[in-house]
């Protein structure tokens, strides 16, 4: 354990006075941050206030107004997105209804590959990892929105990536699946990931560092 | 890669993917000719490869719009793009597995609809070799459109609208050398060449565009 921890160590995402426009507006201004090895970051704000949109620029699926995000790991090559550091969990899944779970996950595990800090685990265990071991040969499609959402989950777990990016991990969830994906969050952390969420449940983190969205920074004060 | 390459393989075959749905749409477009043009057998052997290649054409459009969507309405396209992998590789096997889940079928259907035309053995042969080497070509044009069209709802016509004016140069160079086959005088195998440079052409052109195309379709 510690010398992963060790090996680590170096890695750090950095993001720098991001701003995001959606459509005339900005959403938000000038946020900065930094996260290294077992840091994680909530973030809370009401609907609409932009949390999807400033994981999406992290994610570096939306171009930033200003700023840049930036990942830097004794690993890493130069000129690496931080975008290929990250797991990115969105509203949607990003399994195939027709295929099974195992094929998704085969699937995911093989394309993604790891990096080189550290190893997925096979679909099996992963699938295991989310208290839905037994259902692995059935289609992703036939599964409950729930078991859905706990084998979406279970992809993050088949390749490796230092830092999660988890938009409401917790939606269409059971109380006790909100603790499995908190152990997982908890086990990450502890073995030197990053955490970067948004979610209006409590996930039960210590230490995590909450940034608060007030939303659409330039219009907040504007009257109809 | 590979396994994108099968995953999408099995995706076309599967329920809900378009393998199927391309050839019958060929059978039926190219079913109906002779019943309308009526039972000329000359004239049909005469404008057999033209109606082949065009019903081809038409059924290689049907199921591009695809291409990028599905991917995009289950959130697999933003983990395609977040890669290391370069996104012209992705988009380049993508285009490939849906050519050999919906091309392929079309060239390997394309003889039994060469007889519905009364077309000779040299002409139906003629035919499937330029439809073997042009259709790739056809997908990697559409594939363009599909990245343009990947964030719009039904977007299905409008792709193959865009793609319809880049398409016809291989549908022309893939008809006359069919006929050049057939027909003594003309010559086979400029044609032919001609249409396998269009291939190989778009073969890097059209995954570059795509891909430009989806970086750029961020929201």
């Amino acid at each position: 354990m510690i010398k992963i921890l060790m090996k680590v160590s170096g890695m750090r995402l950095l993001a720098e006075n991001l701003s995001a426009r959606r459509g005339e507006d900005l959403i938000f201004t000038d946020i900065s941050f930094t996260l290294g090895a077992g840091e994680s970051l909530v973030l809370t704000g009401r609907n609409g206030s932009g949390k999807s949109t400033l994981l999406r620029v992290v994610a570096g699926l939306l171009r930033p107004e200003t700023g840049r995000v930036a990942w830097t790991a004794e690993s890493a090559e130069s000129g690496m997105r931080a975008a290929e550091a990250c797991h990115y969990l969105g509203h949607r899944n990003a399994m195939k209804a027709e295929l099974t779970v195992f094929e998704n996950l085969a699937f995911w595990k093989d394309f993604l590959g790891d990096t080189e800090d550290g190893k997925g685990i096979p679909p099996g265990e992963a699938a295991d990892a989310v208290g839905l071991g037994g259902i692995i040969h059935l289609p992703f499609g036939y599964l409950s929105a729930g078991q859905q959402r706990r084998m979406a989950f279970a992809k993050l777990l088949v390749a490796y990536r230092p830092v999660w990016i988890l938009d409401e991990p917790t939606a269409a969830l059971d109380v006790s699946a909100e603790g499995v994906f908190t152990g997982l969050i908890k086990l990450h952390l502890a073995t030197g990931g990053i955490v970067l969420a948004a979610t209006h449940q409590p996930l039960g983190l210590e230490n995590a560092r909450e940034l608060r969205m007030t939303g659409f920074a330039g219009v907040a004060e504007g009257r109809w | 890669m590979t396994a994108l390459l099968l995953r999408d393989l099995k995706l076309s075959v599967r329920a809900g993917g378009g393998a199927l749905i391309g050839v019958l749409f060929f059978m039926t477009v190219v079913a109906v000719i002779p019943f309308g043009v009526g039972p000329d057998l000359n004239l049909l052997s005469r404008i057999g490869p033209a109606i082949v290649w065009i019903g081809a054409l038409l059924s290689a459009l049907l199921g591009l719009d695809r291409l990028f969507q599905t991917e995009r309405e289950d959130g697999s396209l933003d983990l395609l793009l977040m890669q290391e992998h370069p996104l012209v590789l992705t988009v380049l096997v993508k285009c490939l597995a849906h050519w050999l889940g919906n091309g392929l079928p079309l060239v390997i259907a394309s003889p039994l609809l060469g007889l519905f035309m009364n077309m000779d053995e040299v002409a139906i042969g003629a035919t499937m070799l330029t439809l073997l080497v042009g259709t790739p070509a056809l997908t990697f044009i559409g594939a363009v459109g599909a990245a343009v069209a990947v964030a719009l709802p039904r977007g299905g016509l409008l792709v193959s609208i865009l793609v319809l004016p880049l398409a016809i140069p291989v549908l022309i160079f893939g008809v006359s050398a069919s006929y050049a086959a057939v027909e003594d005088p003309a010559p086979f195998l400029p044609p032919f060449l001609i249409l396998v440079a269009i291939t190989m052409f778009f073969a890097v052109l059209g995954p570059l565009g795509a891909a430009l195309a989806l970086r750029n379709a961020g929201d």
